[in-house]
This record gives structure tokens, sequence and C-alpha cells, in this order.
């Protein structure tokens, strides 16, 4: 199964990818396509008959059916792994990757390390050894609640995030209460809510739906009503979509957002309500599955800044300071460190 | 006032051998839904000391859409479920308490917490093709020592074959028995009929299979019976058919209808009655019933509990619920995406404004 280095490109930093299933197949083909520090190099599942692992294979990775036992033994490690397990997976594999010196960046709602989305806190520690990029509709919403909350207290926000039955492995599936767990605590983390909660509902309709997420905030009741203060709120959210889309070209509003007055029934609060879509590009399933994009596009930013950071700190590649071997070449011109920028 | 309720793990018919099915009260959880999940406590209690006086076995208590399902996108709880489901739990000397649990929506924490407030009954419900979403949830629910039933919602889109697929899922993560659940109200009798028979031959060795009925085009009571004849051992009703869209399957006509056919459930039909009467009656804000809406949606096969937010939505923008219901229907919307409808109805609104101007000449 194993083809050359030679076919891959050659970018600062090495990356193995763990979880052959959808988000590991589309996080490999946006990495090859579109990162400017990172080459996939592996790809470790656990079952030999798996199609990522297949079709690793073939565009050059290496691939392996024998898990992160396997990827841990060989002679050359990866700078950076990026998780695509289960959450249960992640929370036994996290030390194991520490401990040989590998960043992870964690794409199960694990939560092991620190919350990251990166159009709202990339002030983050770049050198952490873990990024939790807690779940796809967390990416696709928290950035709405933080721009709100940015102009407004939000006491409460709320997030229903709809998706393609057909792009929900069984990894997912196997992590509906982590998901909603852990997307609700970046609501208030990242999102800067006082209480969130998630929802999330698979639906099999054909042809397959496009990723949903709705995003309700409790507002002050004067926010709800037009004035200067809505239009601040509106501009934040808009500006805010604008830069998602730098990373995530699919990332729409359906509609304007929804304003509703103060209810008894809520509280005495006010609700905006904002209703994103999310096309994505293709890159693994087709353009429905939204959510395979948004967290993979956001974990290979995340892993992009994470080499970039410490190529201009340091001049090595990620992770390569703490291990004794340091392998990895660096020849391709988009690879030249530039120097920190984030 | 009251001992707490029996805690035994055995399913329903083994531990009654006396009857022939066993009915499932859900007026104070489908019920929900029709009150907009302002039910209090008195009302909780008096609905429970009722039932449980006439002889129902399970009563299930929880927000509409589940544990965990006060929210924006479904409607806050006036009184928090957990305070409901022990004041439930309190109440009946003789019946189990149930819950329901929508993966996604509820977690296994909300499950745990039910449990300690007295609920023995645990119905986890998945959209009818995804039933592996609830694989952990039945482990839970076994774990805890719980009664364990499977609900698989909108049971019209799939065919039989697939829905016993899916029963067998449910079956082999945990569950003890699994529904056929026709939350649209669109199964129309052989429908409801052929659905049961192929879970019995799929699961009927190891699981019983119930059947909850919804009466947007009137079929409840009916496909209750076909259910029942089909090999159903447990059938949902809820007192003056109080629950989503035109209501479920009334407790008090399955009770009378079952009497008259000579298949014992046990309930006492006096009971029943009384209870729907002079207990439920009182309070409700308006009586379940089949209107332009609730029709449009068994006959679109749209998700029952869509119909009061179709409402305020028709309200807020404009534009006629029935309206709103069609193309929700026609989008393929599952339950819990009561968020969609806000969407739809802009969409409306906006195709109106057009069709205004277009009238003007102005297009």
């Amino acid at each position: 199964m194993t083809v050359s280095f030679g076919s891959l490109p050659r970018r600062a930093a090495t990356a193995a990818i763990v979880g052959p299933g959808n988000i590991g197949t589309d996080l490999m083909f946006k990495l090859l396509r579109r990162s400017d520090w990172i080459t996939p190099r592996w790809m470790i599942g656990v079952d030999p008959t798996s199609d990522g692992l297949r079709r690793a294979a073939s565009i050059g990775l290496t691939a392996s059916a024998e898990g992160v036992d396997w990827l841990l033994a060989q002679d050359e490690l990866p700078d950076i792994v990026f998780e695509c397990t289960s959450a249960k997976a992640h929370a036994a594999n996290a030390p194991r990757y520490e401990a040989a010196g590998i960043v992870a960046i964690d794409l199960t709602p694990a939560a092991v390390g620190p919350y990251c989305c990166p159009p709202v806190n990339l002030d983050l520690n770049l050198d952490a050894m873990n990024f939790n990029m807690i779940t796809c509709g967390g990416q696709a919403t928290t950035p709405v609640v933080a721009a709100v909350s940015r102009v407004v207290p939000v006491p409460y926000a709320e997030i229903v995030a709809s998706i393609a039955s057909k792009s929900a492995g069984p990894g997912t599936r196997a992590n509906i209460d982590e998901f909603t767990e852990t997307t609700a605590t970046a609501l208030e983390v990242v999102g800067g809510a006082d209480k969130g909660k998630a929802i999330i509902i698979l639906n099999p309709v054909e042809p397959p739906m496009k990723m949903r997420n709705t995003v309700f905030c409790a507002i002050p009741p004067e926010a709800a009503e037009p004035g200067p203060l809505q239009d601040q709120l509106n501009q934040s959210i808009f500006a805010m979509r604008d830069t998602v889309r730098e990373y995530v070209p699919g990332y729409s509003f359906r509609a304007d957002p929804q304003y509703d007055h103060a209810r008894d029934t809520w509280n005495g609060m006010a609700r905006v309500a904002v209703f994103v879509e999310v096309i994505g590009r293709g890159d693994y399933l087709p353009d429905y599955a939204g959510n395979l994009d948004i967290i993979t596009a956001a974990a290979a930013r995340v892993g992009d800044l994470v080499v970039e950071h410490r190529q201009g700190a340091t001049g090595i590649p990620a992770g390569a300071e703490s291990r004794s071997s340091s392998s990895t070449p660096s020849t391709s011109s988009a690879a030249q460190p530039t120097g920190a920028q984030a | 006032m009251s001992t707490t309720i029996s805690t035994d793990t055995n399913t329903g018919a083994s531990d009654t051998p006396t009857r022939d099915l066993r009915i499932t009260d859900s007026t104070l959880r489908d019920g929900s839904h029709a009150m907009r999940h302002q039910f209090t406590e008195e009302q909780v209690r008096g609905v429970v000391h009722a039932l449980d006086g006439a002889g129902v076995e399970v009563i299930e208590v929880a927000h509409g859409d589940g544990l965990g399902g006060s929210s924006f996108n479904y409607g806050f709880s006036l009184v928090d479920e957990m305070r409901l489901i022990k004041a439930a739990a309190e109440e009946a000397h003789r019946a189990k308490i149930a819950i329901l649990m929508l993966p996604g929506v509820g977690t296994i924490e909300h499950l745990k917490h039910a449990h300690e407030m007295g609920a023995s009954v645990a119905r986890i419900a998945t959209h009818c093709t995804e039933a592996d979403t609830a694989i952990q949830h039945f482990g839970a629910a076994r774990d805890l020592g719980m009664e364990t039933v499977g609900f698989l919602m909108l049971s019209h889109r799939v065919g039989p074959a697939e829905l016993a697929r899916q029963a067998r899922i449910q079956v082999d993560a945990g569950a003890q028995c699994v529904y056929v659940v026709d939350s649209a109200g669109a199964l129309v009798l052989t429908d409801c009929q052929e659905r049961v028979e192929a879970l019995i031959a799929e699961i009927g060795g190891e699981a019983q299979v119930g059947f909850h009925g919804h009466q947007n085009l009137s079929m409840g009571v009916a496909n209750s019976v076909l259910a029942y004849r089909a090999g159903a051992k447990q059938i949902d009703g809820a007192l003056c058919a109080l629950g989503a869209g035109a209501g479920n399957s009334p407790t008090e006509v399955l009770a009378a209808t079952f009497d008259r056919l000579g298949i014992t459930t046990g309930v006492d039909v006096g009971g029943v009655l009384a209870a729907a009467e002079e207990v439920v009656r009182p309070f409700l804000p308006r009586l379940p019933f089949m209107d332009r809406s609730a029709i449009t949606q068994g006959q679109a096969g749209v998700y029952s509990s869509f119909l009061l937010h179709a409402e305020r939505a028709a309200e807020r923008y404009g534009v006629p619920a029935h309206a709103i219901l069609q193309r929700v229907g026609e989008a393929g919307y599952v339950g819990g995406q009561e968020d969609m409808i806000i969407e739809v109805a802009l969409r409306l609104a906006e195709e109106r404004d057009l069709g205004d101007f277009a009238g003007q000449g102005v297009r």
C-alpha cells in the first residue's frame, strides 16, 4: 500500500489523518488541494476494507489499517495528527500524541484541548499541543453567536444543526451526545453566551438537504426594535459571515436576521434568529455535505497557522522541536517561512 | 401522599398476563405540544391521579419534544420537566412513569436525571431511518434498569421492510419494544397494519411492537385496532386526544373500543372517560381538531408538532399556515426541524410580495 512521498506535494510540515471516514477523507483532499503548509502523508484506520484508506493509498499516502499503534511505532512521525475518529478514541489517543511530540488537531467532539473557532478566536495559543475543533455545527454557528455577543449581552444562545443523513458517518452517529454537549459549551466559551444549547437533526431526504443551522440568541428587548443598536448587530453579523467565507466560500444566510419582540415566555428577552446554510466544496462528498467542509476547512486553517507560527518562531516544523529526528523536507516556495501573522 | 413507583424491569406484558395489550397514556408528553408546553404541576398531578386510578399502567411525562426540549425552537416549558416527572412519580401508586427522549435534543444526562426523579420507562425516539443514533441511549437506559421502548418517528416515510430493519437496530441496542410511530397521522389503515406485521416478523421473537397514532386523518383509533390485530402489544393514547396536530388516539376512545371488541386492556373505561371529561377538558385552551392545517399535515406527511409553530409563523409573516405545512411536507423536513418553518414562511411571504408587485406590473 505504500507509495513514495515523491507523488505528494512537499510542504513545511507532514500530517497523519487518523480516521478515514467522511471527515478524514474530505480533510485529506482539502489539505492536498488547499494547504500552503501541510502535506498529508499518512491515512490511518482500523478497517482494511475502508474506502477512505483505499482512496488515500491510491493518491500516494501511506495507508495503514493497523491504527494509532502502527503510526506511533514508525521511525518517522508526523508533525501533526488530525483526529477524525470518535470522541472516545481521541480521549485515549491525545496523551500518546503529546508524549510523542505530535501536535493534535481534534475534529471529534472530545473537547480535550482549548475550543478553537478560527474566525472568532485566532488569538489562541498556537504553541498548544492539542486543538479542539468543536463540531461541524459549532464551527458553523459559534461565529454568529460571537458576532451578536460583541454588540449586546447574550444570556442564552441556542443552535439547531440539520445535516444530511448521508453525510453522517458512524463516528458522528455514535457521538450525538458529545456533539450537543461540546457545541453547547462552545457557544458559551467561544461564542460569549452565558448559557448555550445545541440540537442536531439528521435528515434522510433525497436529494440530500444542504447543511442548515439556525442560530437563536436571546437579546435585550431594545435590540429587537429597528434602530442604531439593531443596525450595529446586523453589521456585526454580516461582517462575521464574510470572515467565515474567506475559508468556507459556501457559507451564507438563507434570509436576513429575524428579530422577534420580547416575550414573557422568553424570560422577558427578545430574540434574533439567523439561518445559516453551508454548501460544501465537494472535495469528497457532494456539496450538500457542508458540515464536512466547515470543520475540515477550519482544521486545515488551524493546521496552517500552527505550522506558520512555529516556522516563524523557530524555523523548524511544528512538533519537530520536541523530537530528536526531523526529517521533513521544506522545498516548495509556499513553505518558506514568512513570519507569523497570527 | 403516595409510594414511589415500581422499578422492576419487566416489560408490561409479562407482569400482567391477564390483559391483551397495554395502553400508554401520553397526555402529559404529546399533549405538551397542544399546551405550548405550559403544563402546571397541579395539572400533572391531577391527570396522573386520574389515570393511575383508572388502571392505566404507563404514563408518559416530558416536554413534547422529549427531555431537553425546552428551547426557543420548540417552546420553553413553564415548569421544568424534571419537576413534573417527580410530581407524577409521587402521584402514581401503580402506574410507571415514562419519559421520551430524542437523541440530538436530549442526552444521557437528561435520562439519568429523569430516572432519579422516578421515571422507569425510557422511550427513545429517532427518525424512522436513523435508529443507529440511539444506540448509546438504549444502552444507558438498560444500565439504569429502565424498561426500554424504541420510537420510529414518521414511520410513513419508509416502507415496512426498511422500517423492520431499523427496528432490528433498536432491539439489538437494547429496546424491549419498538413502536410504529405515525407522527404525521399519515398512515391509513393497511399502511399501519403492514408496518406492524413487518416489525413482528423481524423482532417479534425478542421484543414487543407498539403503535402511536395521530388523528390528522382521523385514523388513530382504527389504526390502533389494526395494529393490535397485526400483533402490537403496546398502544398509545392521550386523554381528549391531547397531542400534536389533530391530537392522538383518544385514550378514552381506545379503552371503550377495545372493550367493545372484547380485547382486555386492564383500563377502567368509566375511569378514563371521567379523567378526560372532568380532569383534562376543563384546562384545555382548545380541543385538538381536524382543521385545514392538521388535515394538510396528514396528507402531506408533516410532523404533527409543527402545527402551532406554523400558526405562529403564519401570523407573524402573514401567510397561510396550511401553505407553510404543505411546503414543509414537500421539503421532507423531519421531527425537530421546527426552525425550518420560519424560513418557509419567509419564502412564502417573499413570493407573495413578488406576486403583488407582478400584479402591479413592477416585476
